[in-house]
């Protein structure tokens, strides 16, 4: 369990951000306010739109440098105030910030092989590492996510990677610097409900050993529910509850969570759907059974 | 490599197809303008036999497939014909024009690389500042403004009021020129030991290759941008920017890299089309080239000279788009590795 005592690892204090042209500008963010301790799990959930990434974004320092992006606010992270943005932020979180995304084969360069790219992220945590040490800390690092050949996957591109392959690979280059706080965008959206619980418990094992804090993001409450220690829930640019996981499931005190919640899809209630009599195609069963490689019974 | 060797063959029998069919039209299309060939040739003074004779020699009276017949074997033998106009074989003719284009064209085209990739990756880069406002102006002005306008824009400026560089010509008067190893001017030079001629035909070189170059320079600058700009709202920049990874590795790696990949493909074909482009230059820079001449044979009719102008172009054409191909395979590793499994 986290040690509630301790200094939070990331604290934002009433952030607030708008595009657009000075006098035109829009705020998307009205004064967001959370923080994350030390080996602390917390997760950040809320619907499409409702400023989820940008806090992210600006949480990483991705979005401080570009022009019509108006900051106020503080984002606290190992003694720097990242809100302002500038080089030295870039070089700062480097190594001390790690960021894996929705869909981990599109957050890979196309154009040349795992090895080069674990290289560059080994790289930016030790300027001075030697190709022969970065590849030997890569593999390891590969080995620990249980990537079965380590070697070959670094030759790989990513496009000759299954995207949970890929998943993999991405957790291990974001825990390579061993830093601070992990940040998960929604990690394995685009892949499909089964690789995405894998990575889910691989991100938990990875995180629990390395004692890193991790913000989730996400919109799917019972992801949230299996891996966050505290929840804030974001609706339209404003934090509208915070809590314990166990508090907010139980307890939810504000409407919309109490709506997020109402949206989960429950296996109880109405039983499960009724299935076809009959597979339609037995040649080719869609469920087959774990091992044996039979249609299960279910279907037979 | 064998299957980059496979894909090589392929283009190239590929090429064969597309150089025969050339052939057949050019031959047609030269037959059919309007004008008699020998009579333009020997000029309104000839007498109405000399032009039969003339036409009798040149088979100009049997019918289009006879002649074409006759042309497919003299060009197997390596034979091109004879030019109406200089009177010699067209081999000649073109043995002695086509260095100096190639030369202007090979250096327009290093130009349009080393100047029109660099503005692009700072526009990209430097997105919506200094910059990239430059950048813009410059490949838009490249871009819009004819060869030919910069030939003499630069002629006039660089040349003329500041007499940085000679206004015309390969050479300086007071060089003679090298003993013709190559045709190539600069090899020439550079074989004769003679240091200053090379220097000399450099300078001579600049300002035509930079006319030449300014509108492919313009188009690559524009592609560049606009293909980075691309691959920079791809996430894995994004991931490459979350790990602080330096500026210039980021813009190099992660994003010009992947943005070469069309953008290599299109810089081929504007530097094949400087072969076309590359009259309007020769004709402002006293350029003794192979365009000038096949403009200059296509003015007076010179039947055999069009056919063979045409064809060594198309092939050069064709050639600079194998290499282009290639290269794309070479760093694209998904079609790489795709070919091999294929």
């Amino acid at each position: 369990m986290p040690d509630n005592t301790q200094k939070p690892v990331l604290a934002i204090r009433d952030l607030r951000v708008a595009f657009g042209d000075r006098r035109h500008a829009t705020e998307v963010l009205h004064g967001i306010s959370m923080h994350i301790r030390a080996g602390e799990k917390v997760a950040l959930v809320g619907e499409s739109g409702s400023g989820k990434s940008v806090t992210v974004r600006l949480a990483m320092g991705l979005l401080q440098d570009q022009k019509r992006t108006h900051v106020a606010g503080h984002i606290w992270f190992d003694g720097i105030d990242a809100a302002k943005g500038g080089p030295e932020v870039a070089r700062r979180r480097g190594n001390r910030v790690a960021m894996i995304f929705q869909d981990p084969t599109s957050a890979l360069n196309p154009t040349f092989k795992i090895r080069g790219q674990f290289r560059d992220v080994l790289r930016s945590g030790d300027r001075s590492i030697s190709k022969a040490d970065a590849d030997r800390r890569a593999e390891a690092a590969l080995a620990e996510v249980s990537i079965p050949d380590p070697k070959r996957a670094l030759d790989s591109y990513a496009f000759q990677l299954s995207g949970g392959m890929n998943q993999r690979v991405m957790i291990a280059m974001a825990l390579a610097n061993r830093p601070q706080l992990l940040i998960a965008d929604e990690p394995g959206t685009a892949l499909d409900v089964t690789v995405q619980a894998q990575t889910l418990k691989l991100m938990h094992e990875m995180t629990e050993r390395t004692g890193t804090s991790v913000l989730l993001i996400s919109h799917n409450l019972g992801v949230v529910r299996e891996f966050a220690d505290r929840v804030y829930v974001i609706y339209r640019g404003r934090i509208v509850e915070h809590g314990t996981t166990a508090q907010l499931f139980h307890d939810p005190r504000h409407p919309y969570t109490r709506a997020l919640l109402a949206a989960i899809p429950k296996i109880s209630g109405g039983g499960l759907p009724d299935l076809p009599e009959r597979s339609p195609d037995f040649e080719n069963p869609l469920i087959v059974h774990e091992g044996c490689g039979e249609p299960t019974e279910a279907f037979a | 490599m064998s299957n980059i060797l496979r894909s090589f063959l392929y283009r190239l029998g590929a090429a064969l197809i597309v150089m025969i069919g050339i052939s057949m039209l050019i031959f047609a299309i030269a037959r059919v303008m309007p004008g008699d060939p020998a009579r333009i040739a020997l000029g309104p003074n000839a007498t109405a036999e000399q032009v039969a004779a003339l036409r009798l020699e040149r088979h100009l009276d049997a019918p289009l497939p006879v002649q074409y017949w006759e042309f497919v074997k003299s060009v197997a033998t390596g034979d091109l014909g004879k030019s109406l106009y200089t009177n010699r074989p067209v081999t000649t003719d073109i043995a002695q024009f086509l260095p100096a284009t190639l030369e202007l064209v090979f250096v327009s085209g290093i130009l349009m690389i080393l100047i029109g990739l660099p503005i692009g990756i700072l526009s990209a880069h430097y997105r919506g500042r200094f910059p990239d406002h430059v950048g813009r102006l410059i490949s838009l002005l490249g871009v819009c403004t004819p060869a030919f306008v910069w030939g003499v824009i630069l002629q006039l400026v660089l040349g003329y009021f500041w007499g940085w560089f000679p206004i015309e010509g390969q050479l300086s008067q007071s060089v003679t020129a090298p003993p013709a190893v190559t045709g190539f001017m600069l090899i020439d030079m550079a074989l004769a030991g003679n240091g200053a001629g090379f220097l000399d035909a450099l300078h001579h070189l600049i300002l035509p290759a930079l006319a030449l170059a300014m509108s492919g320079l313009g188009q690559t600058a524009r592609l560049t941008r606009s293909n980075m700009n691309e691959v920079y709202e791809r996430p894995y920049v994004e991931m490459a920017r979350a790990y602080g990874f330096p500026g210039r590795r980021i813009a190099m790696r992660y994003g010009f890299r992947p943005a070469l990949i069309p953008t290599l493909t299109i810089l081929g074909l504007e530097f094949a089309a400087m072969l076309g482009n590359a009259f309007l230059v020769e004709k402002v820079f006293g350029w003794p080239g192979l365009s000038r001449y096949g403009v200059e044979v296509i003015l007076r009719k010179d039947l055999d000279a069009i056919v063979g102008t045409v064809l060594v172009i198309a092939a050069a054409f064709l050639i600079v788009n194998i290499i282009v191909d290639i290269l794309v395979n070479i760093i694209n590793p998904r079609i790489r590795l795709a070919a091999g499994r294929a």
